[in-house]
């Protein structure tokens, strides 16, 4: 197993989000749930992420920021999509302004629908996105071997 | 000289382990302090290697050579010391190391990173005069600046020099990036204009400041363990107190602006430095 | 002897051919040709003396001294014409009183007795050299140097002649204080620099440099006056005149010698600039930027510290020395504060040079033989750091159009060579394995080891941890990115670049070399004076080269570095940003990035922190005075 899992940093960004979710991820952080037991920190810096968390569906505002965010983290990282605004666009789906779900402008790896996503589903979602995270470090060394 | 160099080559190989367990510890009273679990004791290590499986990408190559100088200076400073060598040399190549990190950080260009070096560079014009004023302080009580005459020293040079150790604890908290002084980044998952300093630092580089910072959390407790080095017990049992109200400290207070640092840092510096040497050379 | 003499008269001669040639490439040959053959007597006068300790030369005085009092009654003259014409009464009434002190001294004394007028020890031999190469150096610079100032200032008129005769007589004039044993010659030359000093500050003479320059001259007279003081106060307690010898003043001890010793450092504090004084150096830099640069590194306030680091040993454990120590060590802590608050290159450098003339100023009021060591080195070191820095300048603000560090950002990838010149020069000012450490380390051993030194380690801790922050962001500021760079003409002339080259080259061989600097100059003054000396120890001196070459190695890391790394963009708080660094702002209005330095000017302000600095120095400068009136009294 590599590092990468016992040490995945997150970045957490809110799409357009009702706030739901949002707090729904930091409550994860809390000493109920302490995502720090596993190695887990919300860096808040995409340079430093490894994990990118993206609340609420996708708008015209915030759709070059998940891009420039996502395409600021260094290989290897993950995308969550927290919530099923995130996920699919929700309830606001049909709205003007929505572009839909947060894969309309990044490959998310995982989906974590719910309104509001539960932190244990959260939690969840980060675990299996680990999963992901160790494969793609995989890929990456085996490339960067050749 | 051999022992010197078993010394130093032994703080070269030990000091980022026995950093990283001090950081793990550091993290999981933290942790209780906080009513959680905390992560594993060897959690500063998982994050290291971790971003050295990164992908090494950088704002701009010269970045790299200011925090790869930076690492090596640090770790030069703490070979000093543990070999017993010249303490002000010593505190010299620490401020040499400090202005490569500022310097990386400039070089990275980046408005958060600018902020944080010019953040670190007050944080390091605040420590410098108490770091000077021990190193005279433990001039006047031993008569010699080597580290080795004055860790062989046969009585505890706290009892010389008191005012002086408690200013280094003071500044302690601001170079190991604690709260209250934690302007420039700072560990806590809480954050100041992003992460300051290593906003624009990622994987390997951000590694390597990381691996600085585990070798200078050592040779600092190093430092504060030489004001009890005849009584070398009591001395760890110093330098874990130390390090326990360190994170007290850290998880107690709130971040304040850097005015209050500077002033504070400096007003410490004089009273203890005044007052110490000042009676010192009156007896 | 013929050495000294043709040191002392081949660059005044040289002067007087430059007031006749007319601008153009002969006077430019005949320059660096006079400049070469000064820096090839210089190394020659090394190689003959530098292991022969003290020699003294038996000249005759009788012609000599009356043709320099000849000289100053027609320098009195002139100047007092100018004060006249520009109403500057104060100065004319200085110029007055000097003149009359000078001559009632001169009838007091019987000068007949002089013999041995010139002489030269290592300490001489290492003035002389940084006199004759810096010196030198600047000189080739400045041809040019100010081919590209008058292209810059259109309609100044040309005076190039009376520059160049000015700098080599500045340079004539310098080589005579640090050989002169004769107490008169010595004032004559020290009365000379002021003139060139004057003169140059006030090349343009439009209303500012008018200004500055007669500023200068006032407070450098008010030290010629104390100095004038001396030869009276000698005149009235030894008519024989053999106390007008600086070695038999010196080796008669602190009974005696104390109140020309507190006149003579008086004299030093104003020539080397030291608060309340410091202004006047502050006001030279509207002159032409070599100008500043001989200034501040190996002529005028290097007199000013010569003469005081020579009377060290009578200040030795004295009030008068320690008032001494303390106007340095004030003087060194906030001047290097007020260079935080300056966006100005030149006056950075300034007020840093004022800085670190405090510190050896300090360390030789002291006086112990620690304290001279550490005095001696940082003369040095300072010497060639602060005209390499100066030199370099001045290339970049001809080239980029000015000289606010703000402007110099990415300067490395914009002027490489210069800038790495000047990265050098910094580095040189205050990092570690370079020489000014070298010499805080020593000064803070002999603050250290001094009597109620530890004040002076209290204002030495705080100084250098200033130092440590202007110069740091004045190094970000240099290797910076700079986005839209404004392009910059490539071509510097050649006189620049060897100028420049050989002082990074010299800068770099100290650092290295500074042992044998050490051992064979420092070191044998030192011992001649007092028996004993400092020295770093084998293990420091290890260490110190050890990190030179690990600093000079590391750069090569970049080769490694370079290599398959992803370049990512500028994090901008997830917007994104165009390669030239604008950014979307609020309503979505493209704004350009733009960072600029701390300069926390509510803390380090240039006026608050010169009223603190002056009103001490004051006092230490008038507790200084008491002591001699009462010394005089007694």
């Amino acid at each position: 197993m590599s590092y990468i899992t016992k040490s995945p940093w997150i970045i957490h960004y809110d799409g357009s989000s009702c706030n739901g979710c949002d707090i729904e991820v930091l409550a994860c952080l809390t000493p109920l749930y302490d995502l720090e037991r596993f190695g887990i920190v919300n860096t808040g810096n995409p340079k430093h992420a490894d994990v990118f968390l993206v609340t609420g569906g996708i708008n015209e505002q915030s759709r070059e920021v998940v891009k420039n965010t996502y395409d600021q983290m260094p290989d290897p990282k993950v995308v969550v999509a927290i919530g099923i605004c995130a996920t699919t666009g929700g309830v606001f789906r049909e709205c003007y302004n929505i572009m839909g779900g947060v894969d309309k402008v990044i490959p998310v790896d995982v989906y974590v629908p719910g309104c509001a996503a539960r932190p244990e589903s959260i939690i969840d979602g980060v675990v299996r996105a680990l999963g992901i995270l160790e494969e793609k470090r995989t890929k990456m060394t085996e490339k960067g071997g050749k | 000289m051999i022992t010197e160099i078993i010394f130093a080559i032994g703080f070269i190989i030990l000091a980022p382990f026995i950093g990283a367990l001090i950081g793990g510890i550091d993290r999981k009273v933290t942790a209780r302090m906080q009513g959680r679990v905390g992560p594993p004791v060897l959690q500063p290590l998982y994050d290291v290697f971790k971003l050295f499986e990164k992908e090494k990408a950088v704002v701009r190559n010269e970045v790299n050579f200011y925090i790869f100088s930076y690492l090596i200076f640090v770790v030069f400073t703490g070979a000093l010391f543990f070999s017993g060598s010249d303490i002000l040399l010593v505190i010299f190549a620490l401020t040499l190391a400090h202005a490569f990190l500022i310097l990386g950080a400039y070089a990275a260009t980046s408005p958060y990173s600018h902020i944080g070096a010019e953040r670190e560079l007050l944080q390091l014009m605040a420590v410098e005069p108490m770091l000077i004023l021990a190193a005279a302080g433990f001039y006047m009580a031993t008569g010699s600046f080597s580290v080795r005459d004055i860790a062989l020293w046969p009585e505890p040079i706290v009892m010389t020099l008191p005012l002086l150790f408690v200013g280094i604890v003071y500044v302690l908290t601001i170079k190991l990036r604690k709260s209250p002084f934690d302007l420039a980044t700072t560990h806590h998952a809480h954050q100041e204009l992003v992460k300051g300093l290593t906003t624009e630092f990622a994987g390997p580089t951000l590694g390597m400041v990381e691996i600085a910072h585990l070798y200078e959390t050592v040779f600092f407790l190093g430092l504060v363990w030489l004001f009890f080095a005849s009584m070398p017990w009591v001395g760890l049992l110093a330098v874990i107190i130390v390090y326990f109200l360190e994170i007290l400290v850290d998880n107690t207070t709130t971040r304040v602006r850097w005015q209050v640092m500077l002033r504070s840092a400096w007003l410490v510096a004089l009273v203890a430095g005044a007052i110490n040497l000042g009676v010192l050379t009156l007896m | 002897m013929e050495l000294l003499v043709f040191l002392i008269l081949f660059p005044a001669l040289a002067a007087l051919l430059f007031c006749i040639l007319p601008n153009g490439r002969l006077r430019d040959t005949i320059v660096v040709l006079v400049s070469a053959v000064i820096i090839a007597v210089t190394l020659y006068l090394f190689v003959l003396f530098a292991g022969a300790g003290t020699v003294y030369f038996d000249i005759e005085s009788g012609m000599i001294s009356q043709i320099m009092t000849g000289l100053e009654v027609i320098i009195s003259a002139g100047l007092l014409y100018l004060a006249a014409k520009y109403r500057q009464y104060l100065i004319a009434g200085l110029v007055v009183i000097q003149l009359g002190v000078v001559l009632y001294a001169e009838s007091l004394i019987n000068e007949t007795a002089a013999l041995n007028n010139l002489f030269i020890d290592p300490f001489s031999i290492i003035m002389a050299m940084i006199i004759g190469i810096i010196g030198s150096l600047i000189c080739v610079y400045s041809v040019g140097y100010m081919r590209d100032y008058h292209a810059h200032h259109e309609g100044m008129p040309d005076k190039r002649r009376w520059f160049f005769a000015l700098l080599f007589v500045f340079l004539a004039a310098m080589f005579g204080v640090v050989f002169s044993n004769n107490l008169f010659w010595l004032f004559f030359f020290w009365e000379v620099t002021t003139l060139c000093s004057f003169l140059l500050i006030g090349y343009s003479w439009d209303e500012e440099a008018r200004k500055n320059a007669f500023w200068a001259l006032l407070l450098n007279l008010l030290g010629g006056l104390a100095f004038a003081f001396t030869f009276v106060w000698i005149g009235l307690t030894d008519p024989s005149g053999g106390l007008v010898m600086m070695d038999t003043l010196l080796a008669a001890g602190p009974a005696v010698a104390m109140i020309p010793a507190a006149l003579i450092g008086f004299a030093g504090l104003t020539k080397a600039a030291q608060m309340p004084f410091s202004s006047w150096l502050v006001g030279a830099m509207v002159a032409p930027t070599p100008v500043s640069a001989l200034l501040h590194s190996s002529t005028m306030v290097k007199a000013g510290v010569y003469m005081i680091v020579r009377f060290a040993p009578i200040y030795n454990v004295t009030m008068v020395g320690y008032m001494i120590s303390l106007v340095g060590g004030v003087t060194f802590l906030l001047a290097s504060g007020i260079a935080i608050s300056q966006s100005n290159a030149k006056k950075v450098l300034a007020y840093s040079t004022i800085a670190n003339l405090g510190l050896v100023v300090a360390c030789a009021g002291i006086g112990s033989y620690a304290a001279v060591w550490a005095a001696i080195l940082l003369i040095v070191f300072h010497a060639i750091a602060k005209s390499l820095l100066f030199l370099s300048v001045g290339t970049v603000e001809h080239k980029i159009g000015s000289r606010n560090i703000e402007d110099m950002t990415g300067l490395l990838g914009r002027l490489p060579a210069v800038t790495v010149m000047m990265i050098i020069g910094i580095a040189g000012m205050f990092l570690a394995p370079f020489g000014m450490l070298i010499s805080k380390w020593a000064a803070l051993v002999a603050f250290l080891d001094a009597q109620y030194g530890f004040i002076l380690v209290l204002l030495l801790a705080f100084g250098s941890a200033v130092t440590v922050f202007f110069w740091t962001k004045w190094l970000g500021k240099l290797i910076e990115v700079a986005w839209n760079p404004k392009p910059v003409e490539a071509k510097i002339s050649n006189h620049e670049y060897s100028a420049l080259v050989p002082l990074t080259v010299l800068m770099v061989a100290v650092c290295i070399g500074f042992p044998l600097l050490s051992s064979y100059l420092v070191v044998p003054y030192v011992f001649g004076i007092y028996g004993m000396a400092a020295t770093l120890g084998q293990a420091n001196m290890t260490i110190m080269v050890m990190m030179v070459f690990m600093v000079l190695i590391m750069p090569l890391s970049l080769l490694y570095f370079r290599k398959d790394r992803k370049i990512l963009p500028h994090y901008m708080g997830g917007l994104s940003s165009t390669p030239d660094m604008h950014f979307k702002g609020s309503i979505g209005v493209q704004r350009p990035v733009a960072l600029g330095n701390y300069y926390l000017a509510d803390y380090f302000g240039e006026k608050r922190l010169s009223n603190i600095g002056n009103g001490f120095c004051i006092a230490f400068i008038a507790m200084l005075m008491i002591t001699v009136i009462l010394g005089v009294i007694a």
